[in-house]
């Protein structure tokens, strides 16, 4: 795929577009359509008032330059843990306080209820904390026995 | 506690207590820096130099959770990136920005020049109110830097623990009350004591009639002794039955019995009739104590959870007084008196009767534990199989449009297999609950059989000893069972309570004022003086400022999220503005009471909510005691009155739920009745033409017209068109005002308003084709 745009980071470290008919946005950010079913397919390029400059069907067709900007881009805005561990659970009964291990490093999140946890696509399961931050478990069924146990209290 | 809770283990000690025996230091740091910062900051700081704000900063560049530090200090901007050990410093110097935003969940720190960005830092959403100070305090310390005045002081009283501005009238930080992060603890039914305080006599009685109670129960074990020893054994020898002797010891039994009875009665009737009493003051209370909490509150939790806390929560906790703890109560009591009584028979039985006895309590617990998070699991299925109902049957005409019942039929089907999984796993152990327990209770007594033999035939005991001993252990080994559900119950109950708790410690972010000012006559000149908002940690409307002199009627314009609904909220006081004021006749409405200053507002809504009850009571909903002859008033202003005729029962027609249905707009002119009917000296009308089609809403303006005479009037329309009556419009943009003046002078100056206007005169021709399109589409049908 050839692209009639063309993409740069400025002094500021936002992204700066220069569509194919000379039209200029600052602070361009990329997003992606399906963050948790297809991370890798459907990306848009949106200016900050929420307008589409851009689709990239996939980022793997992009130009190597091009690619790595977007996904430093993205790498700087997607904020998703994915739960590794669950270490401890301060108690069963909600707001509890949870330790866990994440592909970001030991981290502690507030379960403030049940239905926090949300159930994806199975076997993927979202958790909420309560500033809002959501830490992604991909397979359940894939963590160690103890922190299934732990888990498997509040599902 | 919630800013310096930052997801990190070494964050977590910092505990408030311990910062206060620093006093030598505590000048040059805020209160609210942990103490295990200080020592680090310390080496980094000049001799006169203090620090003014601080943010922990707990994410790294690449979003990885490090430990970092950024400070605010009179001299410069000193921070210590994530996961880094050096620090870096930016004195002030003009052309320095700092800003932050966040996203999803996220917050950045961008520190820029003119000529890029030097630095970011990125932290958890937790830390923004911290993030937010020290925007604050750099832009405050910049200012005064560059001016070389003395950087002015924040005036706002904040909360010592989080920093959050306080509002006026509060005491209590509304943030830091309402994040309780600790799990629910036993202690919490402690402070059902105030309930159950009123009924303390009551409780007394309750508590000697239980203690009466047991030991009357436990007389006739005792009787089986002198029974079997004094009559049966000696008939076995050969003696005859002593007659006198058996009728004295059944009499005995009998009186035994039938006084049990009456205590017991009594016993239950007195503490249930105290637990109902409780469970409905807890409800009454906290229903009350609801209805007091601003809209905010109610913002943020969703009514069915809300009911339920009131409902169910409040009888669980009613069942667990009046039957679990009754019982366990009975219980103790009775295991102590047992004890005390074979203790006094014969102690060495007595040990070894009693001995078994905590490891088969033990292992009943042990199995119960089990057991509850598989019925935990249970119930959370069945609430799954019961969500695919509550999503199917609303939604039935979508699913019967796209033919998808098979489908809705298989995830039915899949919810209840995995409600069947669950319990058949459940019941594998459910079904070896009973006989286990009869097994162990057989087991205990045949230890007693065993030692109780074995003493009888050393002569050290007597059969009828024997025979007590086995009638007290059997009663109170089934007993057992019973006493290991009293730890679940209490937790679930204690949960019960904390929820119900959560809602009554609630302080309401609208508080009466301590004195209240009265105003007798309202003329209804309203002035809003720099008025600015922070929902949650955002910042909703900045700085509005503007004069509606009485009688006057302003439209407010803008965007969806520009803060008109906001402005709405604030100035009917359903929210509290975080920094300036909002002034009636010259008066702050915060010293208003709360119910006498909503009088004189007359809101109509952009979904006007019927209440179940006949059409003349909704109108006069605001005023019960309105004649009939005002509410057909009322009903004529508004344009209802032919409608309602029209009903086949008039004005005593039921609305609501399974009433009369009523359309849209028949619905808005029934709430425009109501709103006139108060007569208020300020109306409010939020969107309230929009969810009607253009025709309804022309019937609706005609009825408005009628209600905005003489009344200062706030209106919010998305259709420009519908406020063409206002004598000045206010435009919003991102919570700011940006213009202000009538259609014709905000048309002349082309400015956001007349974009605004542009964009819609398209879109209303298309609508009004569509309009048009419809009605041929009706009268086609006809």
């Amino acid at each position: 795929m050839t692209s009639d745009y063309r993409l740069e980071r400025n002094a500021f470290g936002r992204l700066v577009f220069t569509g194919a008919h000379g039209d200029v946005h600052e602070g361009v950010v990329p997003v992606r359509a399906f963050p948790i079913g297809a991370p890798d397919e459907g990306i848009a390029l949106v200016n900050p008032h929420g307008h589409e400059l851009a689709w990239i069907e996939r980022l793997n067709d992009l130009p190597d330059a091009l690619r790595t900007l977007v996904e430093s881009e993205l790498a700087s805005r997607e904020f998703m843990p994915e739960i590794r561990r669950v270490l401890s659970v301060s108690s069963f009964a909600t707001p509890s306080t949870w330790r866990v291990e994440t592909d970001r490093g030991s981290a502690a999140l507030v379960l403030k209820g049940e239905e926090d946890i949300r159930r994806l696509a199975p076997p993927a399961l979202l958790i909420t904390d309560s500033n809002g931050i959501h830490f992604l478990i991909r397979d359940r069924f894939a963590l160690d026995a103890a922190s299934r146990k732990l888990l498997d209290r509040f599902l | 506690m919630k800013t310096t809770s930052a997801p990190l283990p070494n964050a977590q000690n910092d505990s408030p207590a311990a910062r206060a025996d620093l006093p030598a230091l505590a000048g040059r740091f805020p209160s609210s820096l942990p103490d295990g910062r200080r020592a680090e900051i310390e080496t980094q700081l000049a001799a006169d130099e203090n620090v003014l704000a601080h943010l922990e900063i707990d994410l790294d560049a690449g979003l990885r959770f490090a430990d970092g530090l950024v400070l605010v200090s009179n001299r410069r901007l000193l921070a210590r990136a994530a996961g880094q050990d050096a620090w870096q410093e930016w004195p002030y110097r003009a052309g320095l920005t700092l800003q932050r935003n966040d996203h999803a969940g996220v917050g950045t720190l961008e520190l820029c020049d003119a000529d890029g960005r030097l630095a970011q830092w990125r932290y958890t959403l937790g830390g923004d109110i911290a993030a937010g100070r020290l925007v604050d305090q750099f832009a405050r310390q910049l200012a005064g830097a560059l001016t070389g005045k003395e950087a002015a002081a924040s005036e706002q009283a904040l909360c010592p623990v989080c920093e959050t501005p306080l509002m006026a009238g509060q005491d209590e930080c509304p943030k830091c009350s309402r994040e309780v992060d600790a799990p629910p603890s036993t202690w919490t039914l402690l402070r059902l004591w105030r309930f159950a305080h009123p009924y303390r006599w009551r409780l007394l009685a309750g508590f000697l009639l239980t203690l009466c109670a047991t030991a009357a129960t436990l007389v006739p074990p005792y009787l089986t002794m002198p029974l079997m020893d004094n009559v049966l054994i000696p008939y076995q020898n050969g003696k005859p039955i002593d007659r006198g002797l058996v009728t004295l010891y059944l009499s005995g039994l009998l009186g035994a019995a039938l006084l049990a009875w009456v205590l017991g009665w009594a016993r239950t009737y007195i503490l249930a009739l105290v637990s109902e009493r409780i469970g409905a003051d807890l409800r009454t209370t906290t229903y009350e104590h609801l209805l007091k909490l601003s809209q905010e509150y109610f913002g943020g939790k969703r009514t069915g959870d809300l009911m339920a806390r009131i409902g169910s929560e409040t009888d669980r906790i009613n069942i667990f007084l009046s039957l679990h703890l009754l019982d366990f109560a009975t219980d103790v009591l009775m295991i102590c008196m047992t004890t005390a009584i074979l203790v006094s028979i014969n102690p060495w039985l007595a040990l070894v009767t009693l001995l078994p006895l905590p490891i088969i309590a033990w292992l009943i617990h042990v199995v119960r534990d089990k057991l509850r998070t598989g019925f935990e699991k249970v119930d959370r299925i069945w609430a799954e199989v019961t969500n695919v109902l509550a999503d199917t049957i609303p939604g039935i005409r979508v699913v019967k449009a796209f033919a998808q019942e098979k489908r809705e039929a298989a995830r039915f089907r899949a919810a209840n297999l995995h409600n069947l999984e669950v319990n058949d796993k459940v019941n594998k152990v459910w079904s070896l609950f009973t006989p286990t327990v009869t097994l162990l209770t057989e087991i205990g007594l045949l230890i007693v059989w065993a030692f109780g033999i074995w003493q009888v035939s050393r002569d050290q005991i007597t059969v009828g000893v024997l025979t007590a001993f086995l009638a007290y252990i059997s009663r109170f080994y089934l007993r057992l069972d019973s006493m290991s559900r009293i730890v679940s119950v209490t937790q679930k109950a204690a949960a019960g309570a904390k929820r119900i708790f959560d809602i009554l410690d609630h302080v309401s972010s609208v508080p009466e004022p301590a004195n209240p000012v009265h105003l007798p006559r309202v003329e209804g000149r309203i002035e809003l003086r720099n008025v600015g908002f922070r929902y949650g940690t955002r910042s909703v409307t900045r700085d509005i400022s503007i004069d509606i002199a009485p009688g006057e009627m302003v439209g407010l314009v803008g965007h969806s999220g520009s803060g008109k609904s906001t402005m709405v909220n604030l100035i009917c006081r359903f929210y509290d503005v975080t920094e300036g004021a909002i002034l009636l006749d010259g008066v702050d409405i915060r010293s208003l009471p709360v119910a006498e200053y909503r009088k004189h507002i007359g809101l109509v809504l952009q979904e006007p909510f019927l209440f179940f009850g006949t059409i003349a009571e909704n109108i006069a909903y605001g005023k019960p005691d309105a004649t009939r002859a005002e509410i057909i008033a009322a009903a004529r202003a508004a344009h209802a009155h032919e409608f309602i005729l029209r009903l086949p029962h008039g004005y005593d027609s039921l609305v609501g739920e399974r009433g009369q249905a009523l359309s849209g707009g028949e619905r808005q002119r029934i709430s425009i009745a109501r709103a006139l009917l108060i007569d208020p000296k300020i109306l409010i009308l939020d969107e309230a033409t929009s969810s009607v089609d253009t025709t309804t809403e022309k019937e609706i303006q005609k009825a408005l017209d009628n209600l905005v005479r003489g009344r200062t009037t706030i209106a919010i329309a998305h259709r420009l068109s519908t406020l063409r009556e206002a004598n000045r419009l206010v435009v919003l943009d991102r919570g700011s005002v940006v213009e202000v003046g009538n259609h014709e002078q905000l048309m002349e100056r082309e400015g956001h308003y007349y974009t605004l206007y542009q964009a819609q005169a398209r879109n209303v021709d298309t609508e009004d084709q569509l309009a048009r399109h419809d009605a041929a589409a009706q009268g086609e049908r006809k």
